[in-house]
Parts: C-alpha cells; structure tokens; sequence
C-alpha cells in the first residue's frame, strides 16, 4: 500500500456517533441540573404536613427529551444546517438568502388570509372549536399577524433602515391617532375607540416612553460618560416627589414643577458626584447603589413629609397649559370647552404626547451636547479619565455636569411618572427598576439613543404584551399565568442580545464630527469606561 | 561651572531640588536643571531611573516632595508647577504631554481626538455649553476654527487621510504621531513627550524626528522628552539631561554627554577591570571639564540627600528618619565617581578614605587604589579638580 493513513486521522466522528455523545452529555447535565427541581416537589397534605412527592417520570421525559432533541440537532440539524448555508460561518448570523427565502409573497398572502378569517370570526371561535383549539388559532392568528408585519418591515429594510430616525418619530407621534381609528373601526363607534385606546396607550405607550426617556438620561450618564450608576431610580423619585409634594401641598401647577423637579434630581445628582468622584467602576457602582437604596429609605421613614410607605396621593393632573383641564368636575374640562363626548382617553392621549415631546427633548439635547465640547469631554473621559487631565479637562466638572445632566432627565421623567399615576409611593423605586433601566441602556449599545428605544420597546413592551396572552391559559390550563415568566423572558432575551451582538444592539458609534466622511465606529474600539 | 547659568526668561522650565519620595522610596532625589526656551532638552537615563516620575511631577500627576517647578511663559508670566492643580497645568501654565504607553481615545475618531484636546478654548465659545446649546453663532466660527486646526495638525503628522477613522485602528506609528498632534492642539508653550520613539521603526523614527523639528522650529514650542533611542537623542536635542537613580549624573551638550565616563557607566555598567580604562579615558581634558559639572562627592554641598552625598553607600537620609538603601552600589555613575575619589586617595588621603572603603563593595578598595596609583595621570584629574573649586 503506497498510502500509509495514520490511525488518528481515520478517526472522524461520523455526526451519528457524535451526536448519541452530545446527547449522553445534555442528558447527564439536564439530569444534574433538574433532579431537584424536577425530580421532587414539596406540598402539603390533608393534615397540613409538609411531605415530598417525587415525579421520577415527569423528570426522566425531560432527560429524554433534551437527549432526543440534542441527538436530532447534532445529527440531523447542524448537518442540514450547514449544507443549506443558512448560517453564515463567519458571522455566525443569517445571511440574507435565507432572509429572503423565509419571506415570500405567498406566504405573505397565506399569513394575511389566515389573520383574516381568524379575525372575521373571532367572535364565534370558541363556539365553533372549543376553548381548547380555539386558543391555538388564536396562537396561530398571533403568529401570523407577526410574520405579516416581519415580512412588510423586510420588504421595506433598505428604506427603513435609511430612514429609521425619522420614521420612529412618525410612527410614535401618529400611534394614538392609529389605536384610536383603529378601534374605532373594530366597534363600530368613536367612543369605543377611545374606550378600547385607554390600554394601549397607557399600558404601551406612556409605559414604555417613561423607560425609553429614563434610559436616555441613564445613557448619559453611563454610555457616553462611562459612569457605571446603579442608583439612577434614585433620581426618579426625587424628581417624583418633588412634583407629588409640591403639588399637593402647596397647588403648583405641572408646568413650574417640571423644570424644579429636573432642577432638584439635577442637585441630588451633584451630591451624589461628589463623593463619588475618586471612585471607580465597581467601586462607583456600589456607592451609587447605596445611594439609591438611601433616598428609597429616607422617603420611607420620613413619615412626617413623604408618607412613609402609604404614599402619597390625590397629586394634581396635568393642565393643557392652563387652558384646559382634565379633571371631570373644573368648569374648563376638555370636553366642555371643545363640546366632545366625555372620556378618559383625552387625558391619556394628552400624557402620551407629553412624554413624547419629553423624550424628543432628551434625544435633542444628548445630540446636541454630544458635539459640543462637554459631550466629547465626556466621551473622552469614558475612553481614558488620564489623557483628558492632560489635555487640561477638568474632569471633576465633567464628572458632574454629566451626573447632573443625567439625573434632571431622570427627574423629568418621575414627575411626569407620579403625574401619570396620580399616586407616589416607595414601591415604585426598588433597586430593580435601577437595574432595568441599565439593562435597556446596555441592551440597545451603550451611547446609541436609536438602540437604546428600541431595546426599551421590546423590553417592556415585551414584558407588557405577555399579559395579553390570555389565550395561552386554554392552551396550558386556567393555572397559567403568561406574565409570571416575564422575567425569566427578559433574562433570556438579554442573554441572547449578549451572545450575539455583546455591545448591544446598536453597538457602533456614531463620530461628532466628520472632515470628510462621516463613518460608524466599531464598538471594539470604544471603552465602556472605567467608572 | 561650565554652563553659563541662563537668564531667567530664556529657560521656559527650571526645576530646582526636586524630590519625589513613595514611603520609603526616593524616586527622584534633589534634581535640579533647566529646559531653556525653544530648545530641545532631553532626559534620558536607564531603565527605573524616575525619568517618567519627573515628567508626573511636571505634569501634576505627583505631587512633589520637595522642590520647586517654575514655569516661564511667553508673555512673561510664571507659574509653579507643583502648585497648580492636574488639569490647570496644560490649560494655564501650557504644558502639555503624551505618555509611554498610548493614550489615545481609541474610540474616538483622529478628528474629534484634536477636537478634544481644545476643549478648554471650545467651551469658552459656547458659553460654557449654554450659548452653544441654544446655536449661537460665535461657537459655531470656533468650532469651524478648532477643525481648521486639527486639520492642519492632521497635516503635520501626515494623517489627514484617516482623520474619520477611529483612533484604535492606527498603527503604532501613526498613534505615537497622533498623540503629539493632539498635545499640539492644546497650544502648549512646553511639550513633554515620554519616549515618542519607544517602537517605531528607523522610518516611523525620522518621520518623528521631522515632526519634532518642525515643531520646534515653527511653532516655538518647546520640548523636554524621554528618550531611550539614543539616535533620537543625539540628533535632534539640544541639551541633554542623564538621570540614574533619581538623581543628576549629568548635564549638557548632547556631545558632552555622550563621553561623560559617568554616564558610559550608567548605561553600560562597570566592571573592576574597566574602571581602568574608564578613568585613563577620563584624564583627557574634555571629559575632566564634564566631571566638573555638578557639585562633586568630595566637595559638593554634600550632607544633605543630595545626590552624591553618599554614592558609596547609597543611603539617604529620609524625613522621617528612617535609612532608605537603594541597593548596595548599585549606583554605576556612583562607583565610577568611587573610584576617581579612591584613586585621589594618595593626593588627598584624609577627603577620600571615608568615601573609597565601602566603595569596595564590590571588589576590594585597595585594588583600584594601587591600580590608580601606578598611573600617573589620575592623581592629576582630583588635582586639577580640587584646585579649581
């Protein structure tokens, strides 16, 4: 035999062998990681005791499961995979073949007769199908809606995607107006309409825009300065309080109250950059934790001006500027003074265009300060604190004014928030809403106010729309409760954002100024900041 | 002496006993020089000889122990360096740096890295951000100045060509060019430049030597740099200042320099053997002149920390009273001057014999002694040396 292979190399797992290996691991590691979990359950029995009851088959069909699922991937999947070229090697992301395979005009027909006869008989689905296959239609109605308006953004990427700012801004200033036509239309009369919009512009819009506005003014702080703050809900209290306490107790009007609400969260925001200011990275993170943690039990022990964890109630809406007001009973109330029928929604349409223009004023001024000569300090602080005192940056100035900056949008956002709500309590400043906001601001990449939005929008509108599953409840029993698993959805989206775009979604950066060219910069060349 | 002292405006930066101490450790000890104006000064010593902790200390990075920093300005006014704080330095006294390991923002784009570095002039033309926010006309000409200039320094440091890219995606050359352009931008009267030839090249080495001449030569902009690429040294600076242990070893014409015995041994050690040769070399009249530069252990000022006080033993007194040893004649600049004194012995027996013992350290001191002894011209050199103080 002239060809002498040696042994080693004739050794090459077929995907059969390699797959039954994998699969032996996954179900060795499922086992571990599930016996307990799985394997035994505590409850009670009739005499109220504390017994154990073990479910070895429902834990062995999870072993078996995961085994038979992780053999067919490897065997089958990643072969089919690979000779289908779906995923780019390089990238590891899809390519836009399979893009454009996976969105076809049928298809697009099909999903769009589906959402049509689904809704045409919406009204007689449990009937015809029973409450059982009536909640998979309206999975399948779901999906379908879904896959309709994927398709449509895909037709339309390169538009989009060139004039994405603007058709965001337009998009969100004309939703209202679309929920309410919308509805109108579905039944049947205006004030239906206006009935049904109650949800989806509170719920959706406002709730997501005070998290998009919040993130912004965090962005500041932590994305362009490079100032890792974990008590930025601090901020959003005081600047909640100050409209609550003012408000109430000596009748000011929202629109005074906006800027001294910013103006105080923006001192806070000073008092806390100060001793601050020699500290870094995790160092800052845990002083900034601790603060928020502080202002949260000072409002809850003073009790004599807060409430203590009661509250405060009974804060004023707000005012059309003084022309109009919202309140059913002032003789100026809306609907008399335009001569319309009564309703709720006025007031909820006119928050969602305050918290819009709110939100626009942000993004203005973090654009417009970021080509100014303190936005680039900050940026340059973020990449290197030594270089920018050699410069002749004074770095604690810079350090401020950038806590500050941030906090005054923080406390923007809380007096609208406690506006909103007509009610401020301790609640709502929990260390984990300082958490989500920071993880919206990584999410959508650090110092892009366009990712930044979106990541808010399927953060918490993802979070939102989980209670409108109700349909799952006949899928997986009366038991479910769709947005208990929020959370767990949320962890799961964030850690697959990380795996596959690690500096989130928009993770270039846009240059302040150009000599000839304006092009992105890569996100491996920016610095997350020391603290 | 052998320098003229300059007068007070021609030197841009005079340090004068300077002294930097870490608990224990005396980083700098008792250095004094002068950079003069529109010159060239290098500061070149081996490796830990607290040449970068000068340069902190100029910079503000460190607060000085002791010493003095004044700073000379165009316009006649001075300030003291070591009194100022960190960021007033490059923004009022017009000191400006770069460092030994890079310091871009290498996120940034070369363009707003300049940009950057004006921050100080920008925000006095937008009002401190106010004016500026709300588009008022004067930051927008000062905006369009600061990238006229940026541009012209992109120009210089022939990387206008990459001015939009970021300032991570440089190769190591250019960074180093681009780091000095952004110093230039803060419109600085003195540039402290930490090694700016530390990996480059022979070609990135010229394109930089090119770039500091035209620096000096256009801008009047002086320079003090650190410089371990003795080509670099020899060829642009004007005045060159050798540091070993944190203390002077000499000072001068980089000619000078470059034959003082003391310096030889800094760089290249010293053997028993050697010491020989060295001193014969060092009987020629030139090299004597240099030995006679600086206040000398014999018959300088001596009890002090200053820094020849005690080459043999290295020891200096420290303010709390505690003995800092920086290892037992590790000082070559030290032995060599050990060993001129030893080999004084039989001209001036009582001065030397106190100095000479421990400088036996490393060998025995009679060996160089009875070495010295047959040769007859160094007993001249401590001769001639005494006679002129």
């Amino acid at each position: 035999m002239a060809v002498t292979a040696s042994p080693e190399r004739d050794i090459v797992a077929t995907p059969v062998q390699r797959a039954t290996r994998e699969a032996l691991y996954a179900g060795a590691i499922v086992l571990g990681l599930f016996v307990l979990f799985i394997g035994l359950k505590t409850d009670q029995n009739i005499s109220n005791e504390l017994i154990l009851v073990q479910r070895w088959w429902l834990l062995f069909a999870v072993v078996v499961l995961t085994m038979v699922g992780r053999f067919v991937y490897i065997a089958h999947g990643q072969p089919f995979l690979a000779k289908q070229k779906i995923a780019d090697i390089a990238t590891g992301l899809l390519p836009d073949t399979v893009a454009t395979r996976f969105f076809r005009l049928p298809y697009f027909i099909a999903a769009i007769a589906i959402v049509a006869v689904l809704a045409l008989l919406a009204g007689s689905l449990d009937a015809l199908l029973g409450p059982g296959l009536a909640g998979y239609a309206r999975f399948a109605r779901a999906l379908a809606i879904i896959y309709a308006l994927a398709s449509v953004l895909f037709y339309f990427r390169s538009f989009i995607h060139a004039h994405f700012s603007a058709l965001g801004i337009a998009a969100l200033a004309t939703y209202p107006v679309i929920v309410v036509l919308v509805l109108a239309l579905y039944s049947g009369s205006m004030a239906g309409g206006f009935q049904g919009s109650l949800k989806w512009i509170d719920n959706f819009g406002i709730q997501i825009l005070i998290y998009v506005m919040l993130a912004w003014g965090l962005n500041i702080v932590v994305g362009l300065a490079g100032l890792l703050d974990l008590g930025y809900v601090a901020f959003y209290a005081v600047g909640a309080y100050a409209y609550a306490l003012l408000g109430t107790q000596y009748g000011l009007s929202f629109w005074i109250l906006l800027p001294a609400a910013g103006a105080m969260a923006a001192f806070w925001g000073v008092m806390l950059g100060f001793p601050v200011l020699r500290l870094r990275g995790d160092y800052l993170a845990i002083v900034t934790l601790a603060f928020g943690e502080i202002i949260r039990l000072v409002i809850i022990n003073w009790r004599e001006v807060t409430n203590g964890s009661a509250g405060i109630s009974g804060i004023p809406k707000v005012s059309f500027f003084g022309l109009m007001s919202f309140n059913v009973s002032d003789p100026n109330y809306i609907a008399k003074v335009l001569d319309i029928a009564q309703s709720g929604a006025y007031y909820k349409i006119f928050l969602y265009y305050l918290i819009l223009g709110l939100c626009l004023l942000t993004a203005f001024v973090t654009i417009r300060l970021r080509r100014m000569p303190v936005g680039r300090a900050w940026e340059a602080l973020r990449e290197d604190e030594i270089a920018c005192r050699s410069l002749g940056i004074n770095t604690t100035t810079t350090k401020l004014t950038a806590f500050a900056t941030g906090a005054m949008f923080g406390g923007f956002a809380g007096s609208f928030f406690a506006a909103r709500q007509g009610f401020v309590s301790p609640e709502s400043f929990i260390f984990l809403e300082s958490a989500i906001i920071l993880a919206i601001v990584v999410l959508g990449g650090m110092g892009s106010l366009v990712g930044i939005a979106v990541a808010a929008m399927v953060m918490i509108g993802g979070t939102e729309a989980l209670r409108e599953l109700d349909f799952l409840k006949q899928v997986f029993g009366p038991d479910f409760t769709p947005e208990l698993y929020r959370m767990l959805l949320f962890g799961m989206a964030m850690v697959i954002v990380m795996v596959w775009k690690p500096r989130g979604f928009v993770g270039s950066r846009e240059p302040t100024a150009f000599l000839k060219e304006r092009r992105a910069v890569s996100g491996s060349f920016t610095k997350e900041g020391h603290g | 002496m052998s320098d003229a002292s300059p007068s007070m405006n021609e030197a841009i930066l005079q340090v004068e006993h300077l002294s930097m101490k870490f608990g224990g450790l005396v980083a700098i000890g008792d250095l004094s020089f002068q950079a003069r104006r529109g010159e060239i000064t290098a500061l070149i010593g081996p490796n830990g000889a607290g040449k970068t902790t000068v340069f902190n200390c100029i910079t503000g990075f460190y607060k000085p122990s002791e010493g003095m920093l004044t700073l000379n300005r165009r316009d006649g006014s001075s300030y003291l360096l070591e009194r100022l704080p960190n960021h007033e330095i490059p923004a009022r006294a017009k000191v400006a740096r770069t460092f030994q390991n890079i310091r871009l923002f290498s996120g940034m784009t070369l363009l707003e890295n300049l940009l950057v570095a004006q921050h100080n002039k920008l925000m006095k033309a937008s009002g401190y951000t106010v004016l500026g926010l709300f588009g008022f006309s004067g930051y927008r000409t000062a905006s369009a100045e600061s990238i006229d200039l940026a541009r012209h320094w992109l120009e210089k440091a022939n990387l206008v060509d990459r001015a939009d890219d970021p300032a991570g995606d440089l190769p190591y050359g250019a960074q180093r060019r681009l780091e000095i352009a952004r110093a230039m931008c803060t419109g600085p009267e003195l540039l402290c430049l930490d090694e700016p030839a530390a990996g480059l090249n022979p070609k990135e080495s010229m394109a930089l030597n090119e770039l500091l001449m035209d620096i000096k030569d256009n801008t009047g902009t002086s320079i003090l740099l650190i410089e371990h690429d003795m080509a670099v040294v020899m060829q642009i600076s004007d005045h060159v200042v050798v540091l070993e242990y944190g203390r002077k070893i000499s000072d001068g014409s980089p000619q000078a320099v470059r034959t003082d015995p003391r310096v030889i041994a800094a760089y290249l050690g010293v053997e028993d053997e050697e010491v020989e040769t060295v001193l014969t070399e060092v009987g020629d009249e030139d090299v004597i002149e240099q030995l006679d530069t600086g206040p000398d252990s014999a018959h300088g000022p001596g009890t002090s920390s200053s820094y020849l006080a005690g080459p043999v033993t290295d020891t200096v007194g420290h303010s709390e009273g505690e003995r800092v040893t920086v290892s037992r004649g590790a000082s070559k600049a030290g032995q060599v001057d050990a060993r001129s004194s030893a080999a004084a012995k039989p001209a001036s027996p009582t001065k030397a014999k106190p100095k000479a013992k421990p400088a036996g350290a490393k060998s025995s001191a009679a060996k160089p002694t009875t070495k010295a002894a047959t040769k007859s011209k160094t007993p001249g050199v401590t001769n001639r040396r005494g006679g002129r103080k």
